[in-house]
């Protein structure tokens, strides 16, 4: 008998009025799974994962996450968006407790991991600020901590380093990796960098421009962790590149 | 210890203080030099002298300023609390809740545009002379901007910042109560501030209903007896606590909001 996949989407299609974003797109995720989407701006990616948290509905097709239809207040989620997504009126520590509140999780728990999660994302000292008080980077930081400290069963994070300099992404794409490894979340990261998504992914599924549909599901079987510099994740990176790049 | 803070608040207070002298020192100086007789408009000294006497003197109008000052306060506050407490929920409401918002529009669009001193005639006839029916008036202009500030702010609400809470899985009530309402408040902290300058303007209006005290009546009072210096007195009482009342409120709305205006 087959493992019950984490995700599974079964020909999704979704149509703004006349335009088609999604067109008949299946694939199943694993449990525990690291998977990037990666295709050109604009093809959809993000609405699609809008539609894996019920923000949107399909016109046609389902999403199932553990075999039922996805559920934000049943399935235990947490979604990193594009764009800056702090609360102005909490500080910083209190953003990084908003989802765990919301899930109502012991106040204990909440502490021990709001503590955990600050170290993590190098804001022990502002704990105290407002966002607005602090760096772009700093606010996505939140974002991605208020996000990690959910220790969520799936993790969806749409382009959450576009913002960043290098440094901090490569520090918080070895955050995610730590926190996918202790926590056996299921990932599903969205990028249009590819470098990025080699690196950190078991699986890329590289999408096509509107409308969208699954081009290639490519299998990246590197060790972690991984080399940048390496010929096998240079030999990748190509061969992914070569598949978008006549985009 | 002196530094750019000290020196930003230091030249704002003094701009505040030399607006007021200059606007005083006019309007002395107009008088003093008699471009406009003082039988039509009094010297602010003259007022002040007329406040010094009113302390003390119920004439012509039968009570102290304190008296009239303090029914007045009581006044507005009766009617401005109430529309606070009525309207502020009720504009979250609206904003935040589809059939809420679908149920009292219509209500709420019909008695916004009526002018509160419509309500004079009816208000008489059903609540009688008194206390009710002047608070009932300044209620009606204070509860408009109540209600449209706050459903306005609600209604301004991120969209992405509740989608950020939906996908955390909160229940509508957890999104009204936990982004809705906060991010609302700045929107209902100007709306309050408007309703106030609201009730304090219509009190002279309210307090024409057979009142025997209050600053309303105070200035009807000096007008019947041609003393402009206590309509002056009246009318710069009302504008010196609607302007001290209102900066209590800019004060309450910043440690409210401490996270507004950080960068």
């Amino acid at each position: 008998m087959t493992e019950q996949p984490k995700v599974s989407a079964q020909r999704l299609t979704k149509k703004f009025g006349d335009l088609l974003v999604l067109n008949d797109v299946s694939f199943d995720i694993k449990k525990g799974e690291f998977v990037c989407l990666v295709g050109p701006t604009g093809c959809g990616k993000t609405t699609f994962l809008n539609l894996l948290v019920k923000l949107t509905e399909p016109t046609s097709g389902n999403v199932l996450i553990d075999g039922v239809p996805a559920d934000p207040q049943k399935h235990n989620m947490s979604f990193v968006f594009q764009e800056p997504s702090t609360f102005p009126w909490l500080t910083v520590e209190d953003n990084i407790k908003f989802n765990l509140e919301i899930k109502k999780i012991e106040k204990q728990e909440i502490q021990k991991r709001t503590e955990h999660i600050l170290e993590m994302i190098g804001l022990t000292e502002q704990r105290n600020a407002y966002p607005g008080q602090l760096s772009v980077s700093a606010e996505q930081r939140i974002v991605i901590g208020r996000s990690f400290a959910m220790y969520p069963d799936l993790l969806l994070m749409d382009e959450p380093y576009g913002q960043m300099d290098i440094k901090l992404r490569y520090y918080l794409e070895d955050a995610v990796l730590k926190l996918w490894r202790e926590t056996e979340s299921t990932i599903i990261f969205i990028t249009h960098n590819i470098e990025e998504a080699v690196y950190l992914s078991q699986r890329c599924l590289i999408m096509t421009p509107k409308p969208t549909t699954i081009k290639a599901s490519i299998e990246n079987p590197l060790p972690y962790p991984r080399n940048v510099s390496a010929p096998e994740f240079i030999k990748l990176r190509e061969q992914i590149t070569d598949m978008i790049k006549w985009w | 210890m002196y530094n750019e803070k000290t020196r930003s608040v230091g030249m704002k207070v003094f701009l505040n203080v030399s607006g007021l002298l200059m606007f005083f020192g006019i309007w002395e100086l107009v008088v003093a030099l008699g471009l406009i007789s003082e039988k039509k408009l009094v010297a602010p000294s003259a007022i002040f002298m007329t406040f010094i006497d009113k302390l003390t003197n119920v004439v012509p109008d039968g009570n102290t300023i304190i008296v009239h000052t303090l029914t007045s306060l009581e006044l507005v506050l009766i009617g401005f609390v109430l529309s606070c407490l009525i309207g502020v929920p009720l504009g979250l409401l609206m904003g935040f809740f589809k059939p809420a918002n679908r149920f009292f529009t219509p209500i709420f669009e019909i008695i916004r545009p009526i002018p509160p001193l419509a309500w004079i005639p009816i208000v008489i006839v059903v609540l009688g002379i008194g206390i009710q029916a002047e608070a009932f008036i300044i209620f009606v202009a204070a509860f408009v901007p109540c209600v449209i500030n706050s459903y306005t702010g609600i209604q301004a609400t991120s969209k992405t910042l509740l989608d950020v809470a939906k996908t955390a899985g909160a229940s509508k009530t957890q999104l009204f109560f936990k982004v809705g309402i906060p991010s609302a408040l700045p929107m209902v902290f100007t709306g309050i501030k408007i309703s106030f300058g609201s009730a304090w303007a219509t009190l002279v209006a309210a307090e024409m209903i057979a009142s025997t005290v209050g600053l309303g009546f105070m200035i009807q009072q000096g007008r019947n007896a041609v003393r402009p210096d206590i309509v002056l007195l009246g009318m710069s009482v009302i504008g010196l606590i609607g302007a001290a009342l209102t900066g209590l409120l800019s004060i309450l709305e910043k440690k409210a909001l401490p996270w507004r205006n950080l960068k």
